[in-house]
């Protein structure tokens, strides 16, 4: 079965992660811009990576036929200096140019500092103002339940953002529906430790419905798996969900949300096998059904 | 999306769960095992473990969300947002 992977940063991985993820079945990729492992120490540093996102990824991305996009900001863990966030903003619309560009992200929380917030913020105006999706980071571990709400206060608050244009990453149990309930897709992150495990991930699926939702591997340097997505996909089948239920999550979600940025080029598609009828619906709504 | 059947989830996890508990087990048995046990006991990422626990012999079905939930720090609605710029 084909899949998207929809966050993971390729370049902390070696060409032979893009290998093997082409024979599971990996038709395309979004990278996001992240933290190097070390703080940068000047704009500059951004331009440079902005061009590796660019340009660099997607040509190691074609050799295994895998298209690439990616996402631009400056992360959440260096948006604690402002002064070197606004210089990096600024760098931003000249790369938004780029075919492969889908949007602002991964911005977000990291502490849940008022420094991160003021430059979320900014990336936010930013992405307003030249109509560019969203992409966000939500805080690891006992940060991200506060950081979270933090994040969908900010978007609520803001009357010319459309939640149908952002993706609110790392969703686990206990954010999840705040995401959904505010009308933004989700994605859930697939990691060994922390994040969600492809179980509790189907479990999530199972209570939440396939409706704005898919998983990832956020693949980096780091303990994570760039296979985490078809794990997910034999989880799903060793419960009996159906293929077309899966390749709602796995394939046609992701590019229902990637589709709406103005500079997505269309390519040929795997042929979509249509779900029975009720099969993406969640226990959580069967049963509002069935008490109503 | 039907979940599986009770009996069936039980077949299907019971093993890997089995061998989860097993894991905290002896990473209890690991802390109290080492120097200065009665310190580290006092912990309150130990504190946290402890009502975890408790929280798993609770009926319903909204277990991990309550353990995440626990793990998590507070939420303040009234925190200082940043305005956008319109």
């Amino acid at each position: 079965m084909n899949y998207i992977d929809p966050h993971i940063h390729m370049i902390s991985r070696v060409t032979d992660d893009y290998q093997r993820m082409a024979y599971a079945g990996c038709a395309a990729v979004t990278e996001p811009a992240f933290w190097a492992g070390f703080d940068r120490g000047s704009a500059e540093g951004f331009r440079d990576y902005f061009r590796h996102l660019t340009e660099v990824e997607p040509k190691r991305a074609a050799q295994f036929n895998i298209r690439h996009y990616s996402w631009l900001c400056i992360n959440a863990k260096e948006a604690e200096n402002v002064a070197l966030s606004r210089d990096v903003i600024a760098l931003i619309p000249e790369y938004l140019k780029k075919p492969n560009v889908l949007g602002i992200g991964e911005i977000g929380l990291n502490k849940n500092t008022r420094n991160e917030a003021i430059v979320f913020q900014e990336h936010v105006d930013l992405a307003m103002k030249t109509n560019e999706l969203m992409l966000i980071h939500t805080p690891h571990l006992e940060d991200k339940l506060k950081g979270t709400r933090m994040i969908i206060d900010m978007l609520k608050g803001d009357r010319r953002v459309k939640p149908e244009r952002v993706l609110i990453d790392h969703v686990e149990e206990h954010t999840v529906r705040f995401a959904m309930e505010g009308g933004f897709w989700c994605g859930m992150t697939l990691y060994p430790t922390t994040k969600c495990t492809p179980a509790r991930a189907v479990d999530i699926l199972e209570r939440y419905g396939t409706d704005r939702i898919m998983a990832n591997s956020a693949g980096d340097w780091g303990k994570s798996d760039p296979l985490a997505v078809p794990e997910l996909i034999q989880e799903m089948k060793r419960r009996g969900h159906s293929d077309a239920v899966i390749r709602k999550v796995v394939y046609e979600n992701p590019l229902a949300f990637f589709t709406q940025c103005s500079r997505w080029q269309d390519w040929p598609r795997e042929e979509t096998a249509k779900a029975p009828h009720g099969n993406g619906t969640s226990v959580r709504a069967k049963r509002a059904k069935a008490t109503a | 999306m039907n979940p599986l059947p009770a009996a069936k989830a039980l077949d299907n996890f019971f093993f890997e769960a089995r061998a989860k508990i097993l894991d905290l087990a002896a990473f209890l048995d690991r802390i109290e095992r080492g120097d200065k046990a009665e310190e580290v006991g006092r912990d309150p990422r130990l504190a946290k473990v402890r009502r975890a626990l408790q929280t798993l012999l609770d009926n319903g079905d909204r277990r991990a969300e309550q353990v995440q939930q626990i793990f998590s720090l507070d939420y303040d609605p009234h925190w200082e947002k940043p305005k956008p710029h319109y």
